[in-house]
């Protein structure tokens, strides 16, 4: 008749320590508060920090792929150092040059300006980009409408625009644009292609109110010069991006005649190290939010320490009868300890729930898409099973030694 | 040592022998029992009588191991159990000692049936057979119908009844009663000593029985006097 005590008795202590609980619903609840907070901003922030790094690579994404960004470089006169791109140092030659690099993909020079840009009775200031033809390869914007401007109309400077949706509204209204005459610069351009839609760049800016022509166009017609504002070239490979970083670098150098004891007179930046810099500094935010929520949790788990201690005392004559039959201190340790984690438990459950809640809010009601992943969730659920069990020892322990002599008196 | 759970006649089921009791409160040490000597043999019922002070309360504790004398020996069926872990002492209580307290001494969270269950619940019992169990103990307390109830629900003397069913449960062969019939009216009180009887003619449990009111403690077979801290005297009341 007579079994060992198996896993059957660990449901009985939980079914009795949920019962223990639910008979002093209000206080029990509030002792789980700061539990429930605690989880809760510790998921919601996690979820906003998530959310955050996943916009930031997207918005960094859409500027283009494995992309290095070449700029003249300062001038230095008489102890004033200008900013990027005032020197006239990279040619379209240059662009040629880099072409023929074993790690390049694909490459576009850049020479933007802001022009007024007119329709019939319309104009618009916008920005025109001279480019060339790989110019929605290597910026991962193809067209949404007609055709982007061939190698053969760059190398021709034919008088061609393709142009960009705000810029499009701007000046057609619903108008279809494509195969109507613009003047830029009192030269007249063909419109032959509508760019898809890109939105606003990481730094607020809209993108899409622009008008690309190609670069001989620019610099024969428009801006009269013989250089470019920027080169923008794709590597193969996200590894490559730093290959080729270097190699563009020798390469101008050599081009650029400039002696081993002078700096650069360009820049290369790459992408994929600002995509990793705005990522880490995302990270880095994540994890203080998560260390004050990590706090609030910790003051979670002394709350509920001491109700547990208070509990303790008032169940002093419940642990002396329970003693008195036959209880070892280890049964008493268990009860209180199940209790508290039980409890503790409770509270992370609900926490979650909270966490959910701000997180959806958040991304109803703001521009920011917060993304709950299954870590943070396991995590704070461990960690509040932690919580309850670690300061729930110690009020366990207490009632474990005591008296049952004592106990039994104690009204 | 002997074999502490093989009961046979030449074994007192309690001996105490010349069992000393000081408790310290600051400096002044109080001597609350000063060598104590005392056989009680398997399926006697006793009553141990007197006054507040005496020592009575403190001999009951020690009788029913939750408490050490500091000095003397106890031997339970045999065995020396002076000397054991609280934890030793647990076990003991569990499966030889049933408890009746003056004030019932019920959880009053758990319902009658999961009290008297109890007792079975630290012995390491299956669920269903200590459920089969207390059904029994609360039967013979003509309280089967209240299994379902609370503490709060039942009358003082239905709840003495319950204590007695969890005292029994365990067929612990000691049952160790501290004045319980101290908060019950006397009819009430009549029909809980009754059941005192019913159970050690019955089933031969040993009744120890601490007492001041000279009425319950004639209940018993034989009335042991405790007066600052001896044994005053030992009387066999009725033949057994």
């Amino acid at each position: 008749m007579k079994r060992k005590r198996v896993k059957f008795a660990f449901f009985l202590d939980l079914e009795s320590a949920y019962k223990t609980l639910l008979r002093n619903k209000i206080r029990s609840f509030l002792t789980i508060l700061g539990i429930i907070i605690g989880v809760g901003s510790v998921i919601a922030t996690i979820g906003i920090g998530q959310g955050a790094s996943k916009a930031i690579q997207v918005s960094i994404n859409s500027m283009g792929s494995n992309m290095l960004i070449i700029l003249p470089g300062s001038s230095s006169l008489g102890g004033i150092n200008s900013g990027f791109g005032v020197l006239p140092t990279l040619t379209l030659n240059d662009v040629y040059a880099i072409r023929k690099l074993p790690s390049v993909k694909t490459d576009t020079a850049i020479l933007g300006m802001s022009q007024q840009v007119i329709w019939r009775g319309n104009n618009w200031s916008t920005l025109i980009n001279g480019a060339d033809s790989t110019f929605p390869i290597v910026r991962k914007w193809p067209v949404a409408k007609g055709a982007f401007f061939t190698p053969q109309q760059v190398a021709s400077a034919a008088n061609v625009a393709v142009i960009g949706n705000t810029a499009a509204t701007e000046l057609f209204g619903l108008i279809n644009p494509i195969g109507h005459i613009i003047i830029i610069h009192s030269v007249p351009f063909t419109v032959i292609g509508l760019l898809s839609i890109k939105g606003f760049n990481a730094f607020g800016q809209d993108q899409d109110d622009i008008v690309v022509i190609p670069i001989t166009t620019m610099m024969e017609k428009i801006a009269g010069t013989t250089w470019v504002h920027a080169i923008a070239v794709s590597a193969k490979t996200q590894k490559d991006t730093v290959v080729a970083q270097s190699q563009i670098t020798r390469l101008l150098r050599q081009r650029h005649h400039i002696p081993l004891n002078k700096p650069n007179d360009f820049f290369v930046r790459n992408l994929t190290e600002i995509a990793q810099a705005a990522n880490s500094s995302a990270a880095t935010f994540t994890i203080l939010l998560a260390s004050i929520a990590a706090v609030s949790l910790l003051v979670g788990g002394i709350g509920i320490m001491n109700i547990m201690l208070v509990s303790v005392t008032e169940r002093t004559k419940e642990i002396g009868i329970r003693m008195a039959i036959g209880a070892k201190k280890s049964d008493i340790l268990k009860q209180f300890l199940i209790e508290s984690a039980v409890l503790s438990l409770f509270g992370g459950l609900l926490g979650i729930g909270l966490g959910f809640g701000i997180s959806s809010a958040i991304s109803a009601f703001s521009p920011l898409k917060t993304v709950v992943t299954a870590e943070p969730i396991i995590i704070s659920v461990v960690f509040s099973l932690c919580v309850g069990i670690f300061f729930g020892f110690y009020p366990a322990f207490k009632a474990s030694r005591m008296n049952p002599v004592e106990a039994l008196r104690y009204e | 040592m002997t074999n502490s759970y093989d009961i046979n006649g030449d074994i007192p089921l309690i001996r105490l022998e010349n069992i000393g009791m000081v408790y310290k409160i600051g400096d002044i040490a109080y001597e609350v029992l000063k060598g104590i000597n005392l056989i009680i043999e398997n399926g006697e019922f006793v009553s141990i009588m007197g006054a507040s002070g005496s020592g009575k309360s403190t001999l009951m504790n020690i009788l029913g191991c939750l408490d050490k004398p500091t000095s003397g020996s106890y031997f339970l069926e045999g065995r020396d159990v002076s000397g054991l872990t609280p934890d030793e002492l647990a076990e003991i209580r569990n499966k030889k000692i049933g408890f009746v307290f003056q004030g019932f001494n019920l959880i009053q969270r758990l319902s009658i049936l999961e009290n008297v269950m109890l007792p079975l619940y630290y012995s390491g019992y299956h669920s269903k057979d200590s459920e089969e169990m207390a059904l029994k103990a609360l039967k013979l307390v003509d309280l089967s119908d209240k299994g379902n109830k609370f503490p709060n629900q039942i009358s003082g003397g239905e709840q003495q009844r319950v204590a007695i069913a969890r005292a029994i449960v365990n067929d612990a062969p000691i049952i160790m009663a501290d004045e319980p019939t101290g908060n019950l009216d006397s009819v009430r009180g009549a029909d809980v000593m009754n059941f005192f009887e019913k159970i050690n003619s019955e089933r031969g449990a040993t009744i120890i029985l601490v007492t001041h009111d000279k009425h319950v403690a004639d209940y018993a077979k034989r009335l042991i006097t405790v007066k600052d801290g001896i044994i005053l005297s030992s009387e066999t009341v009725k033949k057994i």
